[in-house]
């Protein structure tokens, strides 16, 4: 597991209340683990802190998935 | 030097509770669907008949028996309100009249949820500036009366209220600084989308919630570091905070950028809703009261509203 993916998944679980175990990539926030709407909000600030970059509000509507996260880390990383 | 100091406080909840069960049969919605997104179970709504400056008389004659003063004594009177009694005259003059004060300087103040914020920082000028010696200020506001009840997102997060403090010049602090901000191009997120100047059909609050949270918690953030910052001061150094009572999930993501445990938070939200300018005096008065907030504490209290308005009070209660 890259450094990135670890990153993200640890974020998601803690977010969600999630069980590590149960973060899958292709866990869907809303649909797998229970998010709610501020939920998937709150996750998204949380990966702007982790990884120092802003992630604009029509970009975050498009990540509803652990790969969709990491995804989108990995390609927009400075 | 002259600083201001809260010489009372006071507050005032409309008899009528609205609870989560209540709105299960007026919309499509559960208690555990509104807990979980906003830490609400009730909020109070006012009677018919019964309007913004009542609420605030309430909560000003608390806050001037609290204080031990006239209203007579009072040379300046300010009202934080969104939901004035009438187009005109201010509610701070419909107030000054119930309260039998006449002559001191009296008007409203509107930045929404900030509008308390506001109020003080003005009335704290007045005071160090050496313009006024007593000052009323008041957060009031019938938020039911600009709610969407038929939006199920929308109406179960407001309810109606009023907090009082009276200020007092002193020697020492009191209050040691105040923080105000806005910025005008948010308009849109937050709004009723018509009014006296600009009429329309469409009376009641839209939000664009997601957003707004997001901003809210990003900016509150950077509020609490300004003000610390300005007076070089450590989070540690926050006896209590005493925020805007928007959503629960707020408070807390302000409380962890503190680094305070919720003990140190004063919540009202789960009680009282969202009650707009009004939320930060009932909290405080609330917390005074019960006797948490003691004399010689360092408070914080901050909020961010429509407009966007945000801003923050430090002080020595």
């Amino acid at each position: 597991m890259s450094d990135i993916e670890q990153r993200v998944k640890k974020i998601v679980s803690e977010q969600l209340g999630a069980n590590e175990a149960d973060v899958k990539n292709e866990s869907s926030f809303v649909d797998d683990l229970g998010a709610d709407s501020l939920d998937t909000v709150e996750l998204v600030m949380a990966l702007e802190e982790e990884f120092d970059c802003e992630i604009p509000d029509e970009e975050a509507e498009k990540i509803t998935t652990v790969q969709q996260a990491i995804d989108y880390v990995n390609a927009n990383l400075k | 030097m002259t600083y201001s100091r809260i010489l009372g406080t006071g507050s005032y909840l409309p008899e009528k509770i609205l609870t989560n069960a209540d709105l299960e049969r007026m919309v499509d919605t559960t208690d555990e669907w509104i807990f979980a997104r906003t830490g609400i179970r009730e909020r109070h709504i006012a009677a018919d008949g019964q309007f913004t400056s009542d609420l605030a008389l309430a909560a000003a004659k608390h806050a001037l028996e609290a204080a031990n003063i006239g209203a007579e004594a009072l040379d300046l009177i300010i009202v934080a309100t969104t939901t004035p009694d009438r187009v005109f005259p201010s509610t701070a003059c419909l107030l000054q009249q119930k309260l039998g004060n006449a002559g001191a300087p009296a008007f409203d103040v509107q930045a929404v949820c900030s509008g308390f914020i506001y109020a003080i920082a003005t009335a704290d000028n007045f005071i160090r500036s050496g313009a006024a010696r007593t000052v009323l200020v008041v957060g009031a506001e019938t938020m039911s009366r600009i709610t969407d009840w038929k939006d199920r997102s929308n109406c179960i997060l407001w309810g109606d209220g009023a907090g009082a403090v009276v200020l007092g010049a002193s020697d020492e602090p009191g209050i040691i600084s105040t923080h105000l901000h806005a910025d005008g191009s948010y308009a849109r997120m937050l709004n009723v989308p018509s009014g006296v100047s600009e009429r329309g059909d469409d009376n009641t609050i839209h939000m664009e919630g997601n957003t707004v949270f997001k901003i809210a918690v990003n900016t509150l953030d950077a509020i609490v570091d300004e003000t610390l910052e300005a007076n070089g001061l450590q989070k540690s150094d926050i006896d209590w905070l005493v925020p805007h009572q928007a959503n629960i999930r707020i408070l807390q993501s302000t409380a962890r950028k503190l680094g305070m445990e919720m003990e140190r938070v004063i919540v009202t939200v789960d009680k009282h809703g969202n009650t707009s300018a009004a939320s930060v005096p009932l909290a405080l008065d609330v917390a005074v009261r019960d006797g948490r907030i003691k004399r010689g504490e360092t408070i914080l209290m901050e909020a961010f509203g429509g407009g966007f308005t945000w801003g923050s009070v430090l002080l020595k209660y």
